[in-house]
């Protein structure tokens, strides 16, 4: 009895933690997941059943189509214009924009007067909405008012509408993309030059290692995990291109300057396609689900 | 080692001048088309065809302080504030709670909610928008600010979740410990321990959400569509689809749209680079 007794406080306090736990995890957990579920993993989810269905949106999807919507949406020329103008940016984002990022980080990672000034300035393009750089650089690109009209004219030509030729429209929205967001690699590079032990430098110096060198065999290999992590948001974001293209081109002119999301959208959004759009976004989905899981199983194992 | 030495160590040896003159195209070519907008502004439309990227002859205020005393501007403005602030507010709040929990509870499935929750870092909202408006529709949230603050929590979650529950897994675990000995309860704990000690984390969060947030598009995009709603990026669109020609207006209006954000970029800058660079590198 007495045994008992001087038990109960242990078995009251371990209960009341115990309630209390439960509490805190019924009252702090839910709100995350709810809202993660119904706003995320639900229409993914909804989007592989949607994609099956003729649907334009009203009452519920009844008319089954199997993968008609993917055969259409792969078939429509429009499609590969898309995958090749996805293709063509994480092309320009790894060999223009990181290297740039890369070179720029490697000249600011030192102390010469106004490396600060000169980080804010690269940095400052990466705040502005898409939408602002693009309808910016719409100004820049005028055939009318803008720089490159300027510089065609100072050479005696007239200047080409840089934006509504086909065949220039995509190159014109890669100078947009590179100059607004080098500045951001150029940031995660240098944070990885700060973590790179210092007296690397000098013990290689004193071996009388050259500046190429040192940067072939120090510096790189130890921004290694920051650069594959570069390499790894910028193909993402390739993926996610809208935002700049609607401003410019929405796509055109004559669908050349299409990227995925810009063809969910025009395709699919602005028609009510909704099985059709539902079919691109799930193809567009296993691409970046497939390339990330595979990306971070190849490079990424030891970071 | 002199200092001069170490400089010259990690750039290649290049000589000062080429450094500079690299840095100083680079930064004219950032800038340029910058200060060409903003200054772009101040002129007339005739001045803009001659002389699109120089001063103005005259400088004009008409089209700014148009802008500024006409609706249109302070209404986009509200808009957007709104809807970031209610999306930073919640996010925060939400994450931090969640994160909390994944760190001082354990309890079955905790790793698998956590990789769930995460999952959400791997796919563009793009690729589910049909179905999410869709969604939205149906809970009868078009036309709403909670129709565009909702998902873009939901979508914020995974990387604040990420962040909070990285931060709260170094605080020392016998604060927790001795907090609870001493008859604190969890709530107590989180709201007047852990959040207060998460100061920098939370200013982190606060600043990525809030800038993702205010320069967002196509959620707005599909749930708006009545225009005393848009936020600003959809209002600056449909500024210039009205007035396309009128270039000298639109510039006036980027510049005043992008001012805010140009304005919490210099305040809050420190906050912006450790949350991108805390992000990449614990992601």
């Amino acid at each position: 009895m007495t045994h008992e007794l001087t038990r109960l406080p242990w078995h009251k306090a371990a209960w009341t933690r115990f309630t209390r736990t439960g509490v805190v995890l019924l009252l702090f957990l839910p709100p995350a997941l709810l809202l993660f579920t119904v706003f995320v993993a639900l229409p993914m989810g909804e989007a592989a059943w949607y994609s099956l269905y003729s649907w334009n949106g009203f009452g519920t999807p009844t008319e089954f189509v199997g993968l008609q919507n993917y055969i259409d949406s792969i078939e429509n020329p429009v499609f590969t214009t898309a995958l090749f103008n996805n293709g063509l940016i994480i092309a320009v984002s790894l060999l223009l924009q990181l290297l740039l990022a890369l070179g720029l980080a490697v000249l600011l990672a030192e102390k010469v007067p106004g490396t600060t000034t000169f980080r804010l300035i690269f940095f400052l393009p990466y705040v502005l909405a898409d939408i602002a750089a693009g309808l910016i650089w719409k100004f820049v690109y005028d055939g009318d008012f803008g720089l490159v009209a300027k510089i065609w004219e100072f050479f005696g030509a007239s200047a080409p509408y840089v934006l509504i030729e086909p065949d220039w429209a995509m190159y014109a929205i890669l100078v947009v993309m590179v100059w607004k967001y080098f500045g951001f690699y150029m940031i995660l590079f240098i944070a990885g030059l700060q973590q790179i032990d210092k007296s690397l430098f000098e013990a290689a110096r004193i071996d009388g290692a050259t500046r190429w060198q040192i940067f072939r065999k120090i510096t790189l290999p130890l921004l290694g995990p920051t650069v594959r992590l570069s390499v790894f948001f910028a193909i993402l974001g390739s993926f996610q291109t809208f935002d700049l293209i609607m401003p410019l081109t929405k796509g055109g002119p004559f669908d050349a300057s299409q990227t995925m999301v810009s063809y969910l959208y025009n395709y699919g959004v602005t028609r009510m396609e909704i099985g059709f759009g539902s079919a691109v976004g799930v193809i567009l989905f296993l691409i970046c689900v497939t390339f990330a899981f595979g990306y971070k199983r190849v490079f990424m194992k030891n970071d | 080692m002199t200092k001069a030495a170490t400089q010259k160590l990690s750039s290649g040896g290049l000589p000062l001048v080429v450094i500079y003159a690299v840095l100083f195209l680079v930064a004219g070519m950032v800038l340029i088309p910058l200060v060409a907008t903003a200054l772009g502004g101040f002129k007339s439309v005739g001045e803009l065809r001659v002389n699109p990227f120089g001063l103005p002859a005259q400088w004009d205020w008409t089209n700014y302080i148009g802008i500024f005393t006409g609706p249109t501007y302070w209404r986009l403005m509200l808009n957007s504030a709104i809807v970031a602030l209610l999306t930073v507010f919640l996010t925060v709040v939400f994450s931090a709670m969640a994160a909390f929990v994944f760190v001082h509870i354990k309890f079955f499935g905790s790793a698998f909610l956590f990789n769930y929750l995460v999952l959400g870092l791997m796919f563009p909202v793009a690729t589910a928008i049909l179905p999410l408006f869709i969604k939205i529709r149906d809970l009868g949230l078009l036309d709403t600010y909670w129709g565009v603050v909702l998902p873009q929590v939901a979508f914020g979650l995974a990387m604040s979740v990420l962040l909070f529950r990285n931060y709260f897994k170094q605080l020392p675990g016998e604060l927790f410990e001795a907090a609870l000995m001493d008859g604190c309860g969890y709530f107590r704990f989180f709201w007047f321990i852990a959040l207060p000690l998460s100061r920098p984390i939370l200013a982190t969060v606060s600043v990525i959400i809030f800038v993702q947030s205010w320069n967002s598009y196509l959620l707005p995009l599909m749930v708006l569509n009545k225009n005393d709603m848009y936020p600003w990026p959809l209002g600056i669109m449909e500024y210039q689809g009205m007035y396309s020609t009128d270039w000298h207006l639109v510039l006036a209006f980027i510049t005043l749209t992008i001012l805010p954000a140009i304005i919490l970029f210099f305040a809050a800058q420190r906050h912006l680079v450790a949350g991108l660079t805390a992000g990449s590198v614990k992601g």
